[in-house]
């Protein structure tokens, strides 16, 4: 399922002393089954845009096509549940939007708040627990018992049981720790392979851009001011640094490299590229059995 | 130097735990006054009940924690946490003022701060972490690295003389990371400021005097930045990321590359490789 924006403009509390245009002139599509990065600095509009991509938020003026849905300032706010079911979002920190007395009612609340019987509803969650990578033996659990990585798992389970088409994360890994981010990360791609799903990631992380994303939707100050193939959207750091954007690990120390007097065409995102293209200029000596070199 | 924080055979168990279970296990370390010390640790490790700990949100089992010369304990306890600013992960459980301006007021409104110096020093705490331009703004709607940078300037106008941050710099991008680590570096100068740090990220921890690694409640190692990035690919199981070197050096042995096994900086590998590579 395709999301396609034109012309949106967003405005917080229009007409009060609060009022603040998040979105101006959005003009995007994210394309079926890619996995889009959106990314820019904070406060940049992400989250506003975000919102909109199961209209939790309307546009102000402008359109939000999802799938076959055309979403317009004029739409109503009823009759869109199936377009949520469709869209699911995984907020920031998920983990605090648990309620229920166990595990297994909680993954089951979003289904059979579309309609679905509970029996189906529960057999559900248990399917969706496995797909999280977490144990059966949780599903009577409270889940305010478990670990912070695993609450965030159960709340993941709990938007993955409505079976949407398209999956949005909203910093999936902020607050966990390294390993945590590498499992959870894994997860996201695993699951887009079996299940075919859309996935959109707002992220800081452009390591994370690097490693999973094939498409990037850069924004500043509230519009779109890039987008492309990860390999497109950082071949040119000094643009990323007037956005205030990084670089991926490996191509900031690739340029390290780069003003030495090394040279890579095209320049690398991931370490495995880095260590690949350095193999090809690296000495014999250097490799296996030989004594590396010592001055 | 004199020590401000003294942690002296801590224990703590949460209300749930059973009897035999404790959450931190005979946890001592001292923190010299103006020491800047990172605590790292993965997810669940205590690191967080720790600092409870030390500003009196939680109570200890047994054991004592001492702040600039005063015991803990329910009487301290006020006293204490006067000394003490802390910014969450998670700035949305501390927020309390109707306008960012008016939330970075609250700690001085509290300490009887005079009207005039009160909005010279909020003024100044928002500019200082470039957020001087939503001083009328919600916090509520604020984006989560706003949020954090707002919860942050809260403290610098508090000028406390201890500084905890959990995981205060999770949710801002590398530019926004690296301002606020700038900006506590300079509040360091100005105010001879003490830091405890909990964190995950390799910069904020190679910005520390210190290192202190938490694992399973138990302080089990304590170094210089640099004696503990030595680690490699352990780190990761210490809850802190890898320094970069590290991974590219990962990358080329698993490539055949023979690496040096000494801790490289990022311009020491890259001094290596294009020695390796010019000389060929």
């Amino acid at each position: 399922m395709a999301i396609d924006f034109k012309q949106v403009d967003f405005t917080y509390q229009p007409g009060t002393p609060f009022e603040t245009k998040a979105l101006t002139d959005i003009n995007l599509t994210i394309p079926d089954g890619s996995y889009t990065a959106l990314i820019g600095h904070t406060g940049s509009g992400k989250s506003t845009l975000l919102q909109h991509l199961n209209a939790l938020l309307k546009p102000t003026s402008g359109t939000v096509t999802i799938g076959e849905r055309v979403i317009t300032p004029a739409t109503s706010n009823k009759d869109l549940k199936s377009l949520r079911q469709q869209v699911g979002i995984v907020f920031q920190f998920p983990e605090n939007q648990l309620f229920e007395e166990t595990v297994v009612k909680d993954i089951a609340f979003g289904p059979q708040n579309f309609g679905v019987s509970e029996t189906e509803a529960l057999e559900t969650a248990e399917k969706m627990l496995t797909l999280v990578g977490l144990d059966k033996s949780l599903l009577d659990r409270s889940p305010f018992d478990l670990s912070g990585g695993q609450m965030r798992r159960v709340a993941i389970a709990g938007v993955l049981a409505m079976q949407p088409k398209i999956l949005v994360l909203d910093e999936p890994t902020a607050g966990l720790d390294p390993q945590g981010r590498l499992d959870m990360m894994e997860m996201f791609a695993r699951l887009r392979r079996e299940q075919g799903l859309t996935v959109v990631l707002v992220t800081h992380q452009m390591d994370d851009v690097a490693n999973y994303a094939d498409h990037v939707i850069v924004m500043d100050q509230g519009r779109v001011v890039k987008t492309g193939t990860p390999q497109e959207i950082f071949k040119d750091p000094q643009w990323l640094v007037e956005h205030q954007l990084g670089l991926p690990k490996t191509t900031a120390f690739a340029q390290q490299l780069m003003a030495k007097g090394l040279q890579f065409n095209p320049i690398p995102l991931t370490e495995d590229q880095l260590a690949a293209a350095l193999v090809a200029q690296l000495p014999a000596t250097v490799f296996g059995g030989a004594e590396s070199h010592d001055e | 130097m004199s020590q401000i924080i003294d942690v002296a055979h801590l224990n703590y168990r949460y209300p749930q735990q059973s009897a035999d279970d404790l959450t931190l296990k005979d946890i001592s370390f001292s923190v010299a006054d103006g020491e800047w010390v990172a605590i790292v640790g993965h997810n669940g490790s205590g690191k967080s009940t720790l600092a409870k700990n030390i500003n009196g949100l939680l109570a200890p089992v047994s054991g004592t924690v001492t702040v600039d010369g005063q015991v803990l304990s329910e009487k301290t306890v006020w006293d204490i946490r006067k000394k003490i600013g802390m910014v969450f992960q998670n700035p949305d459980n501390q927020f309390v003022g109707a306008t960012v301006e008016d939330d970075v007021a609250f700690s001085l409104e509290n300490q009887g701060v005079p009207r005039d110096e009160m909005l010279t020093r909020v003024h100044d705490a928002l500019v200082q972490v470039n957020m001087a331009e939503f001083a009328t703004r919600e916090p509520a709607r604020l984006s989560g690295g706003q949020k954090q940078r707002v919860a942050l300037a809260g403290m610098i106008a508090a000028r406390p003389r201890i500084l905890i941050l959990d995981e205060a710099t999770s949710m801002l991008d590398p530019q926004g990371r690296y301002e606020v680590l700038q900006t506590i570096q300079q509040m360091k100068i100005n105010s001879d400021l003490t830091v405890l740090s909990i964190t995950h990220d390799i910069d904020e921890a190679a910005s520390a005097n210190r290192v202190l690694v938490v694992n399973d409640g138990r302080l089990v190692e304590e170094g210089q930045p640099a004696d503990i990035f030595k680690h490699g690919p352990a780190l990761i199981k210490m809850g802190l990321d890898m320094p970069y070197a590290e991974r590219l050096k990962a990358a080329l042995k698993r490539q055949g590359v023979k690496v040096p096994a000494d801790y490289l900086t990022e311009k020491g590998m890259a001094d290596w490789l294009w020695q390796l590579i010019s000389n060929k």
